[in-house]
């Protein structure tokens, strides 16, 4: 007896550190990757000014003269961010409401599983997509003389891509809002859609806040779809219709090229990477926050 | 115990004398009040079901207008079934069917042309535990006016309901506040408010007083008093003091089915059935 308990209990052990290991390993690989942008970052701002950085106008670190002001490519992330969003939020959120308070639940076990085999697409052919279909056949017919990469385009798809975010977690925080709301509507003679628009959506508006948000961050990290559609133009610019380039494009279009380690050009990149990661960080943490409060209002 | 036939659809025969009279009507005792003239709600062999479970079975009532009408009976005898089939809040329900007559004043509840939604405009509801929404003590009350287009003035509506529901004084001050601040006695006068504030004619009450304590209780017993000069209230409780205290007519409900039906005074002194007997004097239940 006393054999079998101890290899019992010496697996267990095994298993017990074996668990550990694979958990640490996703906690030390952040980790890594913060040193090593927080390290090369911290070479970049030796040469040059935080501040230049930040707000400089001008972004054309591989063309002489060179200038490092990251404004150009941040505003082309947000363009597309924002327009994604113009997308997303409605669709999201009509997809939600259709599936928490329309659809039976046949309907909805088949409808919610297809809205995520949509964020299972590999977002280069979301990408090729923009540049082959949304472009040409939509975008340019409407507007003529639209450039080939354009935000619009990536836009639209990135739009697309994080509709299954939105629409999945709202219709998680419309099934948070109690039965009882619903019934203490519908018993005051209200309609499905007053019941949904009047007392749902309201009732759960902070985890509809929380879903826009987390969809944003995705939208302002997302590359490869943008790279292809949005173009490698660096611009200051709000019009659409022209070729840009994002935070993460212009990194994919520094780590494909041949630039050496070590100038300050290769840095950049690692400022950028910083930047990045800093904004989609400070997003996630505010739509957890919202997310815990909303929880909190219910239970 | 049930002898008509399921199948009989109601509906159909719901004016023939022969429906008019079926065995369940042996129930009604000599002394219950003749309140066949006025009655607002009128069941007929009603029964519900659950997929095959049938909640409540050929049951045949008629409610009095502007009266207190308790119903009784242990968890699970389909008394707050019954009561929801009256607004029809079970539509949500999918598994839910249902057969026999129901009627609102001569309106066939479950007819071809009737509408839900109008139906709860006339036929309000309180539930059990307090549900004000997420809002304004004011705009809880306004929102079922705001809803249905109302073009007079919100605020004296507000107050009316407000008034006639014996919260104003507690409220008047703060009516911009969210009526989550308020108590949970308070919460429940407000969603009776809400619910006056569409001028129902019926009040459906489906133990509205089971989540408070005593105090808020009596003070909404009271207010059950008060609304019957404007409103029949049918009052589902499993308090049979409380259904003594404030309701004209009691119910006994059990099994499914409806054991008696009379006045108050009657059912809790010398009531007919033996299990109503055996239920009031807490042999079970």
């Amino acid at each position: 007896m006393t054999g079998i308990t101890g290899i019992v209990r010496i697996k267990e052990r095994l298993i017990h550190g074996v668990l550990f290991l694979c958990a640490l390993a996703s906690v030390a690989t952040t980790a890594g990757i913060i040193w090593v942008l927080a390290a090369e970052s911290y070479l970049f701002f030796q040469e040059l000014h935080l501040l230049d950085f930040l707000f400089g106008l001008r972004w054309a670190p591989l063309l002489e003269p060179k200038s490092f002001g990251v404004l150009p490519l941040v505003c082309g992330t947000f363009l597309v961010a924002g327009g994604a969003l113009l997308v997303a939020v409605p669709i999201g959120l009509g997809s939600g409401i259709f599936l928490s308070e329309y659809a039976p639940s046949r309907v909805r076990s088949i409808v919610k599983p297809i809205l995520e085999i949509l964020a299972g697409i590999p977002t280069v052919v979301y990408g090729y997509f923009a540049l082959m279909f949304v472009t040409p056949h939509i975008i340019q017919p409407l507007a003529p003389g639209t450039d080939i990469f354009n935000a619009a385009s990536a836009a639209i798809v990135v739009g697309i891509m994080i509709i299954p975010t939105i629409a999945s977690l709202c219709d998680d925080a419309f099934r948070a809002v109690p039965q009882s709301l619903r019934e203490g509507a519908y018993a005051l003679s209200a309609t499905r859609l007053e019941v949904s628009t009047r007392v749902v959506l309201p009732s759960a508006m902070s985890g509809v806040i929380a879903a826009v948000i987390l969809a944003f961050a995705r939208a302002i990290g997302e590359t490869m779809a943008v790279t292809l559609a949005a173009g490698a133009m660096p611009r200051l610019t709000l019009n659409p219709l022209v070729s840009i380039q994002t935070m993460t494009s212009y990194i994919v279009q520094v780590s494909l090229g041949d630039t050496p380690h070590g100038t300050i050009e290769y840095q950049t990149i690692f400022a950028v990477g910083m930047l990045l990661f800093l904004v989609t960080l400070t997003f996630n943490v505010i739509a957890q926050g919202v997310l815990r409060r909303f929880r909190e209002a219910y239970e | 115990m049930v002898i008509v036939p399921e199948t009989i659809s109601g509906r159909q025969e719901a004016q023939s004398p022969s429906r008019m009279t079926p065995p369940a009507l042996r129930l009604r005792k000599p002394s219950q009040p003749a309140v066949t003239s006025d009655s607002v709600i009128r069941a007929e062999g009603v029964t519900i079901r659950y997929a095959d479970f049938a909640a409540v079975r050929d049951v045949t009532i008629e409610i009095p207008d502007r009266q207190v009408t308790a119903i009784i009976g242990p968890s699970g005898c389909g008394k707050s079934t019954f009561l929801r089939a009256i607004n029809r809040m079970n539509d949500f329900i999918p598994s839910m069917s249902i057969s026999g007559l129901l009627t609102y004043r001569g309106q066939d509840i479950y007819g071809p042309k009737s509408d839900a939604v109008d139906l709860r405009r006339r036929i309000g509801m309180v539930f059990q535990k307090p549900n004000p929404f997420p809002k304004t003590i004011f705009k809880n009350v306004a929102w079922g006016a705001s809803i249905n287009g109302y073009r007079g003035d919100i605020h004296e509506l507000v107050e009316r309901a407000l008034r006639r529901a014996a919260i104003w004084d507690e409220v008047k001050d703060k009516l911009n506040q969210s009526a989550f601040a308020l108590s949970g006695g308070q919460q429940q006068r407000l969603c009776i408010a809400r619910a006056i504030a569409l001028e129902p004619d019926v009040l459906l009450m489906d133990e509205p007083c089971s989540a408070l304590d005593p105090i808020a209780t009596a003070r909404i017993e009271d207010l059950i008093d008060q609304l019957k000069t404007h409103y029949t209230v049918v009052l589902v409780t499993h308090n049979m003091q409380q259904a003594a205290r404030v309701s004209d007519l009691t119910a006994f409900m059990y099994m499914g089915e409806l054991i008696e039906f009379d006045a108050t005074d009657k059912i809790f002194t010398t009531p007919s059935e033996q299990r109503t007997q055996d239920y009031i004097t807490g042999r079970f239940g």
